[in-house]
């Protein structure tokens, strides 16, 4: 099938027109919630972290276990726990570097909690999955690449 | 109408291990629907908190990357039979939903 020049210009126009309006009801929610922290929204994963620990340093550790399978087919269940024995924990963060937007979810640890958390996220392809933990004061944080065959993403 | 939360608990030496799913469709406004022409609007649950009879023990923040029908486990100490366990969410859209259960 063939498409005049004419067509394919409309229905671009089309399409564009469609995502600028998804665009629009995306950003609907974040105003509509200004509490939440603006690092949710961020397009990168540095400003994702700077954004949600402002000023703070994150070291590496290797006492950080990320549980989670080398090979993922499905994107959009990616089950994920983060396991770790440093003492004190006080939140355990997740990040995708190359999702949309990088944070994934953070989660307020109160004293009586063990270091560990399960659940499933999305992953929108192969990408580093990042665990950041607080311990006492400091950050802690380690990562680990993950092959994503169909990504998750909608 | 059931509850949108379904809770597991096992107690070992006071240490509760919490399993819950809960149903909630968590669109992330990137999906297509080819029959309206239309982006799907996110929808996505925001907050999570559980509490441990009166004081909270798990906060969580979430994203809309959390998979559909989200997973989530986690354990606590200091738990002993007949304590209650609270969770409730609330989403993007403004709907929320409470589950009491009481462990042991």
């Amino acid at each position: 099938m063939s498409i005049s020049r004419r067509t394919l210009v409309k229905r671009m126009a089309a399409v564009f027109a469609l995502v600028g309006a998804g665009l629009g009801q995306l950003l609907l929610p974040i105003k509509a919630f200004a509490q939440r922290s603006p690092a949710f929204s961020a397009d990168n994963e540095a400003d994702a972290i700077a954004g949600f620990f402002p000023g703070e340093s994150v070291e590496t550790s290797s006492d950080i276990l990320i549980d989670v399978h080398d090979v993922i087919e499905n994107g959009a269940f990616v089950p994920v726990s983060i396991k770790t024995e440093l003492p004190d924990i006080r939140s355990i963060t997740i990040l995708v570097e190359k999702n949309p937007n990088p944070l994934i979810a953070n989660f307020k640890l109160y004293p009586s909690c063990k270091g560990f958390i399960a659940t499933r996220i999305k992953m929108g392809e192969s990408s580093d999955i990042i665990a950041i933990v607080r311990s006492g004061e400091q950050l802690y944080s380690t990562r680990k690449f993950v092959e994503v065959i169909a990504g998750g993403c909608g | 109408m059931a509850s949108s939360i379904k809770v597991r608990t096992s107690l070992h030496d006071g240490e509760a291990t919490i399993r819950m799913i809960i149903r909630h469709p968590m669109h992330t406004g990137y999906e297509f629907d080819t029959e309206t022409e239309k982006f799907i609007p996110a929808h996505y649950i925001e907050k999570l908190t559980i509490k441990h009879n009166d004081s909270i023990v798990l906060d969580c923040d979430w994203s809309r990357a959390i998979s559909a029908n989200p997973y989530l486990s986690f354990v606590f100490n200091g738990a002993k039979a007949g304590d209650k366990l609270t969770i409730s969410w609330s989403d993007n859209l403004g709907e929320s939903d409470t589950a009491e259960k009481s462990l042991g």
